[in-house]
């Protein structure tokens, strides 16, 4: 997508201009005009394909109930395992020492956290996703940095938004378990970035009030699907 | 005094301290038993789920008081580090001050959520905790470590309460305020050593059994340190713990 410098980023390579229908139009509807966009690319993916016959992608259905909120925790871990999997594997120029053990690091938390998971919801987890990361040029410190940004903060929300919906007491203290951890990775990655400044918990993302992100599934949703080769369904969450 | 020593002796058997946890929660137990009914006036963004939650029940307004009381010492603590003339390391005021800022906008939520039912600022005792730099590092590290797990510890309680997602904000804010302490103190952002001091603030945190599940035995962990298997998942403290260890500053 091309962008003017007047456009925001609001996720790597997903940006917003202030024309743009999402300044008019309530966040919800945008997010679902931008979840409309996502499945247009991909039919577009489809289309430009060498094969003639159209592939319908198949929708993994994160389900419904505790389940359903365990299998959305267990996409978005799927996700962050996936992308520190890559980032280690493929170390960015000048990757420090320090850096390179907080990345491995964090990489472990994340493949522990998806195998948890798995294990954990049994036979209704969803299949494996695939992951799509064309945006992020791994060979930048930036670019990776400010990815790795992007998916912690937006777990932290993700997770602070799941817990009103989650009916186990037992489900809401593990997702409290994780979710500092993940937080904890927000404010080290960020540090990374901008050493020693408010940035580790800037006023971008905390608010007057002293309040992280929270983000309901339908907000989230839109903005994970982009890095995921599989079309995602929350259709069946709770609200 | 050194600062472990605080935390090693309310660990003891101590009949003074347990008697003033005892009756510092009596006392807000109390008050809110007799607060209750005119709590319903408080004007504020979060008064009419905390008036919903009055309507079930005070397990609520205790949970939330109990969070003020976390958030007091931590606001207190800071604030008189950062007035502290030569105290904090001066390529560090930004995160500190950050950090003071939070604590602060905490009280004041959690303060204007109670309305009348907010229980008064304790008077604290900090020690020698505004002595050295890192005296005062290694005292905001067991603070914002030990408030993660106290908010954790709370969630249960908040179920399906409207109240629930804003502890969870702070929640996390408290979790990056521990991870950018522990950093600047040169260690890990996550908990990793079960070893580490104090020990009461750090006790059930090398569980690695989630759910039942044993997470150092997965799929797809081979090879993966134990360590990471501890440091992936935060563990809760129980009110009666975070009092008791509260009780040293109290």
């Amino acid at each position: 997508m091309l962008s003017s410098n007047k456009d925001q980023q609001v996720a790597p390579g997903v940006f917003v201009s202030p024309e743009h229908p999402s300044m008019f139009l309530g966040r919800r509807l945008f997010l679902r005009y931008a979840g409309f966009t996502v499945a247009a690319s991909g039919l577009l993916m489809a289309c430009s394909s060498t094969e003639t016959v159209q592939v319908t992608p198949t929708i993994v259905d994160l389900g419904s109930g505790d389940t359903g909120i365990l299998n959305y925790a267990y996409a978005l871990e799927q996700l962050e395992a996936a992308f520190y999997t890559q980032v280690v594997a493929t170390p960015y120029a000048n990757m420090s020492a320090d850096e390179k053990t907080i990345l491995t690091e964090i990489r472990d938390h994340e493949i522990i956290h998806r195998e948890f998971f798995k294990a954990a919801i049994g036979s209704s987890a969803i299949i494996g996703l695939t992951p799509n990361f064309s945006t992020i040029n791994f060979s930048d410190r930036s670019s990776v940095l400010n990815a790795a940004k992007t998916f912690e903060d937006l777990g932290v929300g993700a997770y602070n938004g799941a817990g009103k919906l989650i009916k186990s007491a037992d489900y809401l203290t593990l997702a409290g378990k994780i979710v500092s951890v993940e937080a904890r990775h927000a404010a080290i990655i960020r540090d990374l970035l901008n050493p020693r400044t408010a940035a580790f918990a800037g006023d971008d993302v905390i608010d007057a009030m002293g309040l992280d992100k929270q983000f309901t599934p339908a907000q989230v949703l839109p903005l994970a699907q982009p890095f995921v080769t599989n079309k995602i369904s929350g259709a069946n969450l709770p609200v | 005094m050194n600062l472990f020593n605080l935390f090693s002796d309310i660990e003891k058997v101590d009949g003074d301290v347990a008697e003033r946890v005892a009756y510092y929660t009596r006392r807000n137990l109390f008050k809110l038993g007799r607060k209750a009914t005119t709590a319903m006036a408080a004007p504020t963004v979060l008064a009419a789920s905390l008036n919903d939650a009055y309507a079930q029940s005070a397990t609520v307004a205790e949970v939330l008081n109990f969070a003020l009381t976390l958030e007091y010492l931590e606001d207190e603590f800071y604030r008189t580090g950062l007035a502290t003339a030569g105290l904090i390391a001066a390529g560090d005021q930004a995160v500190i001050a950050q950090i003071s800022k939070h604590e602060a906008a905490h009280v004041a939520l959690l303060k204007g959520a109670l309305g009348t039912a907010a229980m008064a600022k304790p008077t604290f005792k900090f020690g020698n905790a505004f002595s050295t730099y890192p005296v005062f590092l290694a005292t905001a590290q067991a603070f914002e470590d030990i408030g993660v797990r106290a908010y954790k510890g709370q969630a249960g309680n908040l179920l399906g309460q409207a109240v629930l997602t804003t502890a969870l904000q702070i929640h996390s804010v408290e979790a990056r305020h521990a991870a950018i302490v522990r950093r600047i103190r040169g260690l890990k952002g996550w908990i990793s050593d079960p070893a580490e001091t104090p020990a009461a603030a750090y006790a059930g945190e090398d569980n690695v059994t989630q759910a039942t599940v044993n997470v150092t035995t997965l799929p797809n962990v081979t090879g993966i340190d134990a360590a990471r298997s501890r440091e992936a998942f935060d563990e809760i403290l129980t009110r009666q713990a975070v009092l008791a260890i509260a009780g040293a500053y109290l």
